[in-house]
């Protein structure tokens, strides 16, 4: 059964108040297509959860955030997200900030249906004291250790991008680095991905080998096709980083450039990007 | 021979008897460049990345590719290598205190920042998990700090204040700055200055740093980079990346 969708129709199945997971990191392999269609919206009041980029930068500029949890936002070769740094500081949205290696086991908690994972990480500093809601668990056993239970980052719906897919959700990566793409899926009540190419089924092992193929159609509610889709985060092999573009995002006028990329459509927005690269 | 190339070495020495375990320097060429004139000299067992995600059988330039490829460091593999701890990790901070608690994440109150910074990134792990050491290109006041607005990085107060499973592998090494390298006293863990950079008086340490550190009687000069180690940092930085990241 096919699962293709649109950009728009993976917006419109999103309720205002949810829990939204973005797979990626920092500004790579973002949804970024999802994450537009998203902005032209009517959702609001999201809980985004992410190993934030310009995903969590732009959601808050157009106040579609009621709270961030992550680790950090950044854009790599940009340290600081501008558009988050905004937020932040004139307190609009709210705020769950976890150690990188906590964030990864409340992933993996809710990937595998478990209330909480113990860890180390976050002992001692300050996430403890931010987040009064954290608890700690004492091991049962003879060490006695006394560790953080990270609560499951549980979802209503995840948003990835990968490279390739198949129309009935099967989707694969062919870049460096998985990130924690397969996590958010298995998280997620809905996953939805978006991918450069759908091909099909009999192509997928063409580009990849089997362990290229890092998440199942069991946890694929919809595929989008949207090519460069990423933009203007990294989405390797398929296309580094557009670091030009990212630049204009993160230190131009922020009025003209919501004018020129974010007021029409996707087709509009890969035009003007296309416009762009053409001057 | 310049003032980056000796933070450099002092950044290598570091990693002076780690063996075979990841070296990962983050926060720049300085760190990068620790980590790999380590494994060229002292160190030939150390394992070095390529920045991104891979383990790299030759050490290359900066910005270059590796010809041979020896292991593979996916985001995911590294969390939990910084789990596992066979690791030693050179991190940055934007605020650093006397007991090494080091801040990335925000400037001012954290329910609303002056200044919005990182996050915490992987900071709170790394350090009661994996040995860590800083590396700050301008050591001033603004960065030694009596109080950091909030710590992501553990020091040695928070770590045993916090008990058994934040100190058992809590192993903060040494703090290289553009002035000195600091260490921590073995009795109260307070940061003690443990060499100044050749040119660099214990006044000018003591002016830049906005608490009161460890000062010993005898204050060594930092080694300076041997001829060989120098060659070896020309071929690794042949454009000179170092000395822009370093203040003078």
């Amino acid at each position: 059964m096919s699962k293709e969708m649109t950009a728009d129709e993976v917006a419109g199945s999103l309720r205002s108040g949810m829990t939204i997971g973005i797979g990626g990191w920092g500004s790579r392999r973002k949804p970024m297509a999802l994450v537009r269609a998203i902005l032209r919206s009517s959702v609001t009041d999201l809980t985004v959860v992410s190993y934030g980029g310009p995903d969590v930068g732009l959601l808050c500029a157009y106040g579609k955030v009621r709270r961030v949890v992550a680790p950090f936002v950044t854009m790599d070769s940009i340290p600081l997200e501008p558009r988050f740094r905004i937020a932040r500081q004139t307190g609009t949205v709210e705020f769950t900030e976890y150690d990188e290696g906590m964030f990864m086991f409340g992933l993996l908690a809710a990937a595998h249906r478990l209330p909480f994972l113990p860890t180390r990480a976050g002992l001692g500093s300050d996430v403890m004291r931010v987040n009064p809601d954290l608890r700690t668990v004492r091991s049962p056993y003879a060490d006695g250790e006394e560790l953080i239970a990270v609560p499951a980052l549980t979802m209503d719906v995840a948003l990835v991008h990968l490279n390739r897919a198949d129309r009935r959700g099967n989707a694969q990566y062919l870049g460096p680095d998985p990130y924690f793409d397969d996590l958010y899926a298995k998280a997620a009540d809905r996953c939805y991905v978006s991918c450069e190419r759908i091909v099909d089924t009999t192509d997928l092992l063409k580009e990849g080998p089997p362990q290229s193929l890092l998440i199942s159609r069991a946890f694929v509610a919809g595929v989008v096709e949207t090519p460069n889709g990423a933009h203007f985060t990294s989405c390797e092999p398929d296309y580094g980083r557009d670091e030009a573009f990212q630049r204009a995002y993160a230190t131009g006028d922020w009025d003209a450039f919501r004018a020129r990329y974010l007021s029409g459509d996707e087709a509009a927005y890969q035009e003007a990007v296309n416009e762009r690269g053409r001057q | 021979m310049s003032r980056a190339d000796v933070c450099v070495t002092a950044c290598a020495d570091a990693f002076r008897g780690d063996g075979e375990i990841v070296a990962a320097g983050i926060g720049g060429a300085v760190t990068i460049l620790g980590t790999r004139l380590a494994r060229l000299t002292f160190e030939p067992d150390l394992i070095t990345t390529d920045g991104v995600c891979l383990l790299t059988g030759d050490v290359p330039p900066l910005n270059e590719a590796p010809e041979v490829i020896e292991g593979w460091l996916p985001f995911r593999e590294h969390l939990w290598l910084v789990l596992n701890g066979r690791r030693h990790v050179m991190l940055g901070a934007s605020q650093i205190d006397r007991h090494g608690n080091t801040n990335i994440s925000c400037i001012g109150p954290w329910e609303r920042p002056i200044s919005q910074l990182l996050g915490v990134r992987g900071a709170p792990g790394n350090t009661v998990c994996c040995a860590t050491s800083y590396w700050i290109p301008k050591h001033t006041t603004r960065v030694f700090v009596p109080r950091v607005d909030m710590v992501s990085g553990v020091g040695h107060d928070r770590a045993a204040a916090a008990g058994l499973s934040a100190y058992r592998h809590h192993d903060l090494r040494r703090v290289v700055t553009n002035l000195c390298v600091l260490d921590f006293d073995s009795t109260g863990g307070s940061m003690r200055l443990a060499s100044v950079h050749p040119g660099v008086s214990v006044a000018d340490v003591t002016a830049n740093t906005g608490f009161p550190l460890v000062i010993p009687d005898d204050v060594p000069e930092t080694r300076t980079p041997g001829d060989d180690e120098l060659a070896v940092l020309d071929r690794l930085d042949p454009a000179g990346q170092r000395h822009k990241e370093v203040a003078a």
